[in-house]
């Protein structure tokens, strides 16, 4: 992702729109983790996923809320997409590893919510609409907020040892 | 001294001499006259300019074989005549004419001549030559025409039937050979006479076994065809071809023999019953697909048009050896259907019975029939209408979540064709729970073996599952298309005064142990024939049936027939 | 009469509650979020829609779409599509095929499809290895690629998918990365809007046999130029590219095959006249 390749903000309601999406592709990514921890045996990771999902489902209901009248979910389908890039909270399922650890997950979602800082504050310093520009603000402290969080989250689980993708099972052949 | 039921004419040429094209008229000038009669041929392996002999037999009833010896051989020359030797057997009554400008006469024909028979020389290619447009092929046809007793009327309008297209000129150039053949023959007699034709009350058709399969194919349901070209298959994709696009279908020409049955497996899956047609080699290729077929239960129709093998064998010439992968074939556990035609006219009535059947079983199924039968050409009566046309069991009113691999009843589960809102599943060659989900587990695997097993086992296949006819303490059991040769056989035992049965299965797999037991009840001597080398059906028999104590097999690899005769002979010397 | 009107179903609704195997990481979890965004930005109804696969990682998706879906055999995906698609004109097809699946043992089938240029869309998901059977080398492996069955390298010049589907006349011709799913999603799109045989090359990483394709996402760049209907054209510039350019690259004007099933013009009996005598 980069900033600039996001979706044109013209309004209120593509801000709340675009907003409310992000939070809601984090969710779905996050789903989509914790389905394939499940299916590759990482209860660990099943729950890590399943609480970051969670709480990205909680922020977007918050921003639903916020946008009052705005229908968000109708207006956000008939924006762009991110061209190139994937949705910033996006976490990137490239990086997942069947043997991750919590720390990779908090790694994956550090990323994530920085990224999500950026796009805000990109908005916040291309905007020319006032109201835009203090929303957006708003959504900076809180990524901001969650980009701490993580910080936080990141102490209680250190780096796993070198060692940790190690596997002592050869690859099982299939089909 | 009385008439013969039925006579046997060879044709043998070389080199573009148009021997194939003289045997098609004479047996469409000896229906045209009120006779029946069968058209095989034997050819060299050069694409053009080979020698060719037509083979026919011409009768006062419907014939399903080619007899064992020959009443009449008519040499248009004698180049490479030798080759056919082992397949046109003489006896010292049989008339040879030939072409004393046309090489010599091979051993078999000297030696022929020294038990009796009679060498005419006829000077064809001279003759051709001195008309305008002259072909020795039509003066062979006139002397042939004649010898055969068939009016020269019926003669002249079927040249202008077929030529006339091409002019009055070509109409009477040909016209002029034929008579001219008319007379060189009206001094020698035949020896033999034909009893004059019955009075036909139906319709009377000319059609090859090839051309009968496909005819019974679309009658089945069949829309769709793929396929790759095979000898000797081809001709039924030739025929498909326009005529499926007229039935609003289609035939798609595949790259190989494992895209074109991939190909069926899509249509069907669309909802389009389908069919290829292959033989030996092809129907290998197509063996992985055939499992997938049925795990995934995707109704489809391979036709195998057996041809001499292993390998290339002999494309041209006739064999029942596939019989083996056919049903063994399919690896893993893998229930399918295996029919075979009894007589060129059933290969129209196989074929849409085994649309009907896959689509009812949603199975696929493999038809055996063989070059003899498909490159026959027979004179019959039209055959009847059968009420057998495929119908699916769809799923229409769907449930969430669908199964389409569902448990339980008549273990024929409802599929759901792509476009029906709420069917959607995948279908899978893994093996899969009811809902067509993957899995490996132990249960699930024997659930759908078993449902698959159950499906074929416990149809109700009817009467038409074998030809059963006669009583006696001996039965010939028989398949395809040595059925029509071994009936001959049976019925001339009887005349002889011994009891005999004929028993030819048409289904053969899935094995019906309790009807085929019930068709032996009382038997105590099996004679089975067979056209293979390592008695394929005999051991096939033996596997799945009991038989009595005292069992003859009398089999033989192609491509040389088994005839009515020899069949004949073996009970006989049995029974004595 | 009013027809009853059913809205458009969103990118989830494609996907079924069949959960993925493929391993975490895998680049073909980002190939199923193309498919799914594809089908709903075209609007297409699930049912409508019939994805085709053989045997491999990437021809396990047909299953996790909400789709009609075929699991056939190994290679024959092409095939199989090819007379759903003759048999059934009116559906959606896509093929979902793998490097080895599609390039080795079904190379002969893409030769024939990209020819015949029936109306559907074939997606391989390009990862350079077998996964299902443990990492041996296929078609696009590079030569000097260690592994089991080819210590040192097969030494072999990896086949060129791209070149190959222009040269047997594919109609549309496009490169993708797995990584950019909405970018791949929307080259999907223009791929089935496109008539004829469309063929899309995902470069698809393999994290368990193939981690230094992790490296793919920064080498991948958009091509710097746009489509041409020019084969030749498309062709050069394929041929000397450096393997990561992204983009539609080609897009044909051929006319499509036509054989497809249709009315019927004659009664069955009719047909059965020629045997009469």
């Amino acid at each position: 992702m980069t900033v600039a390749d996001g979706p044109k903000i013209a309004s209120l309601a593509d801000l709340f729109a675009i907003a409310y999406q992000i939070e809601a592709d984090a969710v779905e990514r996050y789903t989509l983790l914790a389905e394939q921890m499940q299916t590759h045996n990482n209860p660990d990771l099943v729950k890590v996923f399943r609480d970051l999902a969670r709480a990205e489902g909680i922020h977007a209901e918050e921003i639903r809320r916020q946008a009052g009248d705005i229908d968000v979910v109708v207006h956000a389908r008939k924006m762009a997409k991110w061209k190139k890039g994937e949705s910033p909270e996006e976490a990137d399922l490239g990086a997942a590893h069947y043997l991750m650890t919590p720390w990779h997950a908090l790694r994956l979602a550090l990323t994530s919510e920085e990224q999500a800082l950026a796009f805000f504050a990109h908005v916040v310093e291309t905007t020319k609409d006032v109201k835009v520009k203090d929303m957006a603000k708003e959504f900076v402290e809180e990524e901001a907020e969650h980009v701490n969080l993580v910080h936080r989250l990141l102490k209680k689980y250190p780096r796993p040892p070198e060692s940790w993708s190690q596997d002592s099972d050869l690859a099982i052949p299939q089909e | 001294m009385g008439g013969r039921t039925s006579i046997s004419v060879a044709i043998v040429g070389s080199g573009g001499a148009g021997t194939l094209t003289a045997g098609g008229l004479l047996l469409e000038a000896a229906n045209a006259a009120g006779w029946y009669g069968i058209l095989t041929r034997s050819v060299g392996p050069q694409i053009r300019g080979g020698e060719a002999a037509a083979l026919l037999r011409i009768a006062t009833e419907p014939v399903d074989c080619i007899a064992d010896r020959y009443d009449l051989l008519v040499a248009i020359d004698w180049l490479n005549a030798h080759r056919f030797d082992a397949e046109i057997t003489l006896a010292p009554t049989t008339l040879v004419i030939g072409d004393p400008r046309g090489g010599d006469a091979p051993p078999s024909v000297t030696a022929a001549m020294a038990a009796g028979a009679r060498l005419i020389d006829i000077p064809m290619k001279e003759m051709a030559k001195a008309m305008p447009n002259g072909r020795a092929n039509m003066i062979a046809l006139g002397v042939t025409a004649k010898l055969l007793g068939i009016d020269r009327n019926v003669l002249s309008d079927l040249l202008r039937a077929r030529f006339g297209a091409k002019g009055k000129a070509a109409v009477e150039a040909n016209r002029i050979a034929v008579d001219a053949g008319y007379g060189a023959a009206a001094q020698i007699d035949l020896g033999a006479r034909l009893d004059k034709p019955k009075k036909s009350t139906s319709k009377r058709w000319l059609i090859s076994g090839n051309e009968a399969t496909a005819l019974g194919a679309v009658r089945g349901g069949i829309r769709f065809a793929a396929a790759y070209p095979i000898t000797p298959a081809t001709e039924i994709l030739e025929w498909l071809a326009p005529n499926l696009q007229q039935l609003g279908g289609t035939l798609l020409q595949a790259e190989d023999e494992l895209a074109s049955i991939n190909m069926i497996i899509g249509a069907s899956f669309g909802g389009v019953p389908a069919l290829t047609a292959t033989s030996g080699p092809g129907l290998s290729l197509m063996i992985e697909a055939l499992g997938l077929a049925t795990a995934a239960e995707i109704p489809i129709v391979v036709i195998d048009v057996m041809r001499g093998g292993p390998s290339t064998g002999i494309p041209t010439k006739s064999e029942q050896a596939d019989l083996n992968v056919a049903i063994h074939g399919l690896h893993g556990d893998a229930p399918h259907l295996v029919l075979a035609p009894q007589s060129v006219a059933d290969c129209l009535f196989t074929t849409q019975w085994t649309v009907f059947l896959a689509e009812a079983l949603q199975v696929p199924a493999i038809v055996l029939s063989d070059q003899f039968m498909g490159q026959a050409r027979v004179a019959i009566e039209r055959p009847a209408d059968v009420a057998f046309i495929g119908r699916r069991l769809t799923a229409t009113e769907i449930a969430a979540p669908y199964k389409r691999y569902a448990l339980g009843g008549a273990s024929v589960s409802p599929i759901a064709i792509p476009g029906t809102l709420g069917g959607q599943y995948t279908a899978e060659g893994l093996t899969h729970t009811e809902r067509g989900v993957p899995t490996s587990g132990a249960a699930d695997h024997r659930a759908q073996l078993d449902k698959r097993r159950d499906k074929l086992d416990r149809f109700d296949y009817g009467n038409h599952w074998a030809t059963i006819e006669g009583d006696g303490e001996i039965a010939v059991v028989v398949w395809g298309s040595l059925t029509g040769a071994a009936r001959e056989a049976v019925t001339q035992a009887h005349a002889d005064g011994a009891n005999v049965k004929l028993v030819a299965p048409r289904l053969l797999w899935p094995v019906r142990p309790e009807q085929f037991a019930a068709a032996l009840k009382g038997v105590k001597r099996v004679l089975v024939v067979e056209q293979t080398h390592s008695a394929q059906f005999h051991r096939y028999l033996r596997a799945h049936y009991d038989l009595p104590k005292d069992v003859h097999v009398l089999h033989r690899p192609g491509p040389l027939t088994i005839g009515p005769a020899e069949i004949h002979r073996a009970i006989m010397d049995w029974s004595s | 009469m009013t027809a009853e009107v059913r809205p458009l179903c969103k990118p989830a609704e494609y996907k079924s509650d069949i959960k993925p195997v493929w391993c975490p990481g895998c680049g073909d979890y980002h190939v199923l979020m193309s498919f799914t965004r594809a089908f709903a930005e075209l609007g297409l109804p699930p049912e409508q829609i019939a994805v085709i696969s053989g045997i491999g990682c990437s021809s396990r998706i047909p299953a996790y779409t909400s789709c009609y879906g075929f699991h056939g055999v190994h290679g024959r995906s092409l095939a199989l599509a090819a007379g759903l698609k003759v048999a059934r004109s009116d559906l959606t097809v896509v093929v979902a095929s793998g490097d080895g699946d599609g390039y080795s043992i079904g190379g002969n089938h893409f030769i024939h499809a990209c020819r015949r240029n029936i109306d559907m869309t074939y997606v391989v998901m390009d990862n350079h290895i077998y996964g299902m059977t443990k990492g041996q080398p296929s078609p696009t492996t590079e030569p000097e690629f260690d592994t089991a069955l080819s210590p040192g390298g097969t030494g072999l010049r990896p086949f060129h998918p791209l070149v190959i589907a222009l040269a047997s006349g594919a109609n549309f011709v496009a490169r993708a990365f797995s990584g950019n799913p909405n970018e791949t999603a929307s080259i999907i799109v223009e791929a089935i809007r496109h008539p004829g045989f469309s063929f899309i090359e995902i470069l698809s990483p393999c994290v368990t046999f193939r981690p230094d394709e992790k490296a793919w996402k920064d080498l991948v760049h958009p091509a710097p130029v746009e489509a041409t209907n020019d084969p030749g054209k498309a062709s050069r510039r394929i041929m000397t590219d450096d393997g990561f350019n992204i983009g539609i690259l080609y897009r044909g004007d051929r006319r499509p095959y036509q054989l497809h099933m249709g009315q019927a013009s004659a009664e069955l009996a009719e047909l059965e006249r020629e045997f009469e005598t």
